[in-house]
Parts: structure tokens; sequence; C-alpha cells
């Protein structure tokens, strides 16, 4: 195990240098000069360049990159004299779009995505699962046929779609859940603004994912009924009830928690459309703007959170398995 | 001997999109205690069917039974045909349980071996917690399991093959049941294993007094260990009688052909082996005279087209001894004598 962890650890480390490496040079071949973009359409050569020096674009490239890391680990200060001023570690850069230091961005989207990620997984597993041990336990009855109707629906309908139709309805028509336009609201400050605030985006995600995981979950429970062990549980006489919960959701459980991890941490990265719709300043929408505006610090910070968090999901889901599956040793 | 298991004229069928399976088509047999009954034929010819009917572990809707099988629980009997689903359940591991063709898959690979074998008991005696962990420790021990109360606490994949099938008889005698249906017990297994796992099924019957239904197409395990035989063939059963009389004086055309195409260790190392020409009959569409008509050497013995046309009955050569065949008696007696000096 702890021979295992290390060497994980090590190579967690080595693929987050290789993608930082890998983006930092990407935008440094684009033929746009990131020294010009920090300023608008009146700007002189002087400023051009004097931002230049003071964000360190006049480096060698190989040398903006380890100032870039070294920041993450002491901090960065930009400038000299009354004009100067510092990102605490961990620094990822100093956006000037708005003038603001990359950690703090992140620090405000952060919370933004994960209440968005956690909400609509609980969601979707809850419905996922159940409807899929629902339809495989009235395998080709009406509750099967309803759900994969639900799941046809889910799978093909994007999230654009389900996500307006949701703001439109339920918000602007019934008027069941307000317009938030305030923003984000903690779940320690105001539970029930924070419900109302994430209900209708964890509800838009839900739906694609809990349609997947409705099909996935049918299936594996299927397959498990088959099993000879199970058909040695009911030989031993076990109740129908605990043939399905116990016997075969234990051997169903394992795959449903590592899809589960790898879903998660893909969502974590930034669910663009959802958080687009609904308005939600989370670190998807940041990637966006980033994007869209060659804010290069912005852009190789949430990629490289992004990375994190399905590496680091990658080991915990890993780590899991191990304790769900006793044939899995680490 | 106080008779355990009664099955009469038991019909199997499985609607499916080509046509309905008749897996086992008019079976009769009758376990009495202290007795091992073997059902042999081929893949496909009904004998894992039959015993999965007798635990009642046939899908409701998917399988369609007729007939009856009378199973002795404590002083009553149950047929397991009209029985509802609960009934079923509460006389399944209690009255009589099953070990299967597979112990490699047939174990859950997530839960302790100790908790496998106490469920099998807690199931029948809710709430017995410890005295279930303890019989668990006893049976493993029973069966062979060196140091039981630590291997209680492995999991299947820290077995081997014949372990987990020792283990897979432990559990199917955790509530001492009256009537044991093995499931090629040994087909996974090494040869060695194999006579190891039959000596130990052996001891047991002789300690509990079971009845076993031994399902196998292994002709040397029921040579063995069988009182009784039926052979098999196409759903129906085509021999049945003493194991001594099958063997010795098999009277159908099938089971001398499956005597003679028993591997021999011969003196000639060029003989061929003698198999069974052609193919086991569809059960959606079996022939209308005589199933095994087709592969059968005798047909032209038999008064004209009859086998092609007539399906023949199970009668009696001797009371205790019948067999499915057109062929006259005396024809057949003196073909096979000469057939079954080549086997000896």
């Amino acid at each position: 195990m702890r021979n295992f962890l290390i060497r994980r650890i090590f190579f967690a480390i080595i693929t987050l240098l290789v993608v930082s490496a890998v983006v930092f040079s990407i935008f440094s071949i684009l033929p746009f000069d990131p020294a010009a973009l920090t300023c608008g359409q009146r700007c002189t050569d002087q400023i051009i360049e004097g931002n230049r020096i003071k964000l360190g674009f006049d480096k060698p490239l190989y040398m903006q990159y380890f100032l870039f890391l070294s920041g993450i680990f002491f901090g960065r200060s930009y400038g000299t004299g009354s004009a100067a001023f510092s990102c605490p570690a961990p620094s990822f850069g100093y956006s000037f779009n708005e003038n603001a230091c990359v950690t703090d961005l992140l620090r405000e989207a952060l919370p933004v995505t994960i209440s968005l990620a956690l909400g609509a997984l609980t969601l979707w597993l809850i419905v996922g699962v159940s409807l899929g041990i629902i339809a495989a336990r009235f395998k080709n009855k009406w509750p099967d046929r309803v759900s994969s109707i639900f799941v046809l629906l889910g799978i093909s309908l994007p999230t654009f779609v389900t996500g307006l139709a949701l703001l439109i309805w339920v918000t602007i028509k019934w008027k069941l859940v307000p317009l938030s336009l305030v923003g984000y609201t903690p779940l320690l400050e105001n539970p029930f603004k924070f419900f109302q605030y994430f209900i209708l985006p964890w509800i838009t995600l839900a739906i694609a994912y809990a349609a997947l995981y409705t099909r996935f979950t049918r299936a594996a429970v299927l397959e498990t009924l088959g099993e000879d062990y199970i058909r040695t549980a009911r030989a031993k006489g076990v109740k129908e009830r605990t043939v399905l919960f116990k016997h075969t959701m234990r051997a169903v459980f394992a795959p449903i928690i590592t899809l589960a991890g790898l879903d998660f941490s893909v969502l974590i990265g930034g669910a663009i459309i959802t958080e687009t719709i609904f308005n939600l300043p989370g670190l998807g929408r940041l990637t966006l703007r980033s994007v869209f505006e060659f804010d290069l610090p912005v852009v190789l910070a949430t990629t490289i959170v992004a990375a994190s968090v399905v590496i680091v999901m990658n080991l915990i889901v890993d780590m899991l398995y191990a304790v769900l599956d006793p044939r899995v040793r680490i | 001997m106080a008779e355990l298991l009664r099955i009469e004229n038991l019909h199997v069928a499985f609607p499916t999109d080509d046509g309905l399976v008749r897996a086992v088509d008019g079976v009769s047999l009758s376990l009495n205690e202290g007795e091992t009954v073997a059902i042999v034929g081929e893949s496909g010819s009904g004998k894992t069917v039959t015993g999965l009917s007798v635990m009642g572990l046939h899908k409701k809707g998917s399988a369609q039974l007729s007939g009856s099988i009378h199973l002795e629980v404590g002083d009553s009997s149950l047929d397991i045909v009209t029985a509802t689903d609960e009934e079923i359940r509460l006389v399944r591991g209690r009255a009589v349980a099953m070990i299967f063709q597979d112990p490699m898959s047939s174990l859950h690979p997530y839960y302790r071996i100790g908790n496998q074998l106490a469920e099998g008991y807690l199931v029948h005696n809710p709430g017995k917690k410890k005295e279930a962990l303890k019989r668990a420790i006893e049976m493993l021990d029973l069966v062979g399991i060196a140091e039981p109360d630590q291997r209680a606490h492995e999991y299947p994949h820290q077995f081997s093959g014949g372990m987990r099938q020792r283990v897979m008889i432990a559990m199917a005698l955790m509530n001492s049941p009256r009537v044991l249906i093995a499931d090629e017990p040994t087909t996974a297994l090494d040869v060695t294993v194999q006579a190891q796992i039959l000596i130990l099924l052996a001891s047991l019957q002789k300690e509990f007094n079971m009845g076993i239904l031994l399902i196998t197409h292994d002709l040397g395990v029921v040579a063995q260990v069988a009182d009784k035989v039926s052979v098999m063939y196409g759903g129906r059963i085509v021999e049945q009688g003493s194991a001594d009389d099958v063997f010795y004086k098999p009277t159908a055309p099938y089971t001398l052909g499956l005597l003679k195409s028993v591997p021999r260790i011969s003196t000639h190392g060029s003989d061929r082996l003698k198999a069974i020409p052609g193919q086991p009959p569809s059960l959606i569409n079996l022939p209308i005279g005589c199933a095994f008509a087709p592969r059968c050497e005798y047909t032209s013995y038999a008064a004209g087209d009859i086998c092609l046309t007539d399906r023949p009955e199970l009668l009696g050569v001797r009371p205790t001894h019948l067999s499915r065949c057109h062929v006259a008696e005396a024809t057949r007696d003196r073909l096979f004598v000469e057939e079954l000096k080549e086997v000896r």
C-alpha cells in the first residue's frame, strides 16, 4: 500500500509537470503577444514593454516556466517600487484582464463548481442507481420500459436544452424558483438560498448522468443476477430481496463507485455549459472566459487544477476499489 | 429405507423465440435415504434442468413445469412444482441442498467464506449469528479444511479449486439436509482432487444418511458411487436401473454407446476413440420417433421404420430395470453381448 502510494504520487507529479509544460508551450506558440494583451486599444509600445518586463514575458520560455513553478511554492512578486504587487503562494500567476491573482480567482470559482458537482453527483447516483435496479428487477415490464424512455431522453437531450427548458418553465413561467442573479451563497451561510441557487443546475447535470447510470446499473445488475454465486445464494434459501440488495448490489457497487469517481473528477474541471446557462461563477466559466480572452495564467491554472483533480480522483478510486474488492490488493 | 424424493412425469419447457425448448420430457425417478442416484447424459440432455427443478431454481415465467416433485420435509412432503415461492425458499438449503459444477464461480467473491456459510444457517435460523459462525467452522473442519477458524475469515480467491468445492459441500450441509443434489461436483477439478471429493461425499452421506442425486456425464464417477442410474437423452430417460444393471447389462443402444465411448488405456495403442456419431437432437424439434434414432446403429433390427415414426416407451426389462427401445429385447441381448465383450 505504501509503495503503491509513493509510486502513484511520483507519477502524478510527472504527469502534472508534463501537462503544465504542454499548455505553457501551446500558448507560447500562438501568434499573440501576451504583453500586448495586457492593455487596451490605446496602448503605447512603452506600456507594452513595461508590462512585458513586469510580468516576466521578456525572459526566455524555460525561465518563465520555472518562475511559474516556483510561484506555486513560494509565491511571486511583480514590478518594482510603488507599482509592485505580489501574489502569495500558492501563486498561479497574475491575471491582467481581471487585475487579480489567479489563485484568488480559483478560490472564488472552486467552491461553486464543487457544490455544483457534488450536488449533481448525489442526485444522479440516487436517481440513476435506483432506476437501474428497478429496471433490472422488472426487466421488460412497464417500469423497465418507462425507465428506458427516461434513459433515451436523458442521453439524447443536451444540457443546454434541458437547462434552458428548466430555466424557462420552472423559473420564468411557473416561478417555482426565483431567478437569482445575486450570486453564490455558501451552504453554511444560508442553506435555503444555497439549495435554491443550485437546484436547477443540479437537475440539469443530473438528468444527463442519471440516464447513463440507469443504463449502466441495469446492465450490471442483470449481469450479476446471472452469476453462479447468485444462484448459490438462492440455493441457500436467501430471500429474493436479500439476493438483490445484498449479494447483487455488493458486486455492482464497485464499478459504479469507479465510474462516479471519474465522472466527478471531470465535472470539477468545469461544467462549462451548465455554468454558463445558469450564470454560475464556477471553474468552467472561468476557463471559458480566459480562453476567449487569451488570459494565459488563468487557462494554465484551470488546466492544472482539472488535471490534478482527475489524477487524485483516479488514485482515490483505485484505493477504494481495493477496499471494495478483496481480490484487488495494492 | 424412507423415500426422500420422488419425481413423477416431470416436464420442464422453456419458451424461446425459436419455439418451446422441451428440456425435460417426462422424467420419473425416486431417491431413498442413504442412496446415490445418478443422472447420466451428455450436455443438453436435461440432467441439470432436472436438478434445478428440484431446487425450484427455475425463473418464474421463463420455465413451464408440470408433473410433480415430492420432497420429504420433516414428516410431510412438499410438491415443488405446485409450491409457492416462499414454501420453496424455506426448504432450500434446509431439506434439499445443491452443489454446483464450478466452485470457482459459485462462491461470492466479495464475502468471507465463514460469512457465506453462516448465511445459509442464518436464513433458516434467524438471529443465531454466533451459532451460525460456530457451525460454519465445524463444517469446514468436517469437509477437511485445515485451520478452519482462520480460513473462515478468508475470501474465495484465497482457496484452490478443490478447497472451494469442499467449501461448497460444507455450505450445502450447513442445515443437515436430507437430500443433496450434486451437479457435476467433480467436473471442474483435477483427477486426483475428484477422487478426494467423491470419497468425502460418500463419507458425509453415511454420516448424515443423505440421499444424493448425482448429476454427471462421467461414467467413471457413476460406477464408483451410484446405487441407481438414470440415463437421459434428449430430455427423456432412456434407461433406468441399478448401477450394476446399467453398467453390465445395458439394454438401450444409447447407454451402450456411452459405455463404448469411455476412453480406455488400451493394449492396442492404435485403437480410435469410439464416439457416438452425429449430434444430440435439438430440444425444440425432437424427432417424432425415437430421439436417438438418427444416431443409432440398430434401427435396422426394429420392425420397419418404427424407430423413425413412433416414440418408444420406457418399458421394464426387469421390474427395476427400464429402457426405451423398439428393437426386440432378445435381439438386443444377442447384439449387445458381443459389443460388451469389447468394452470389458
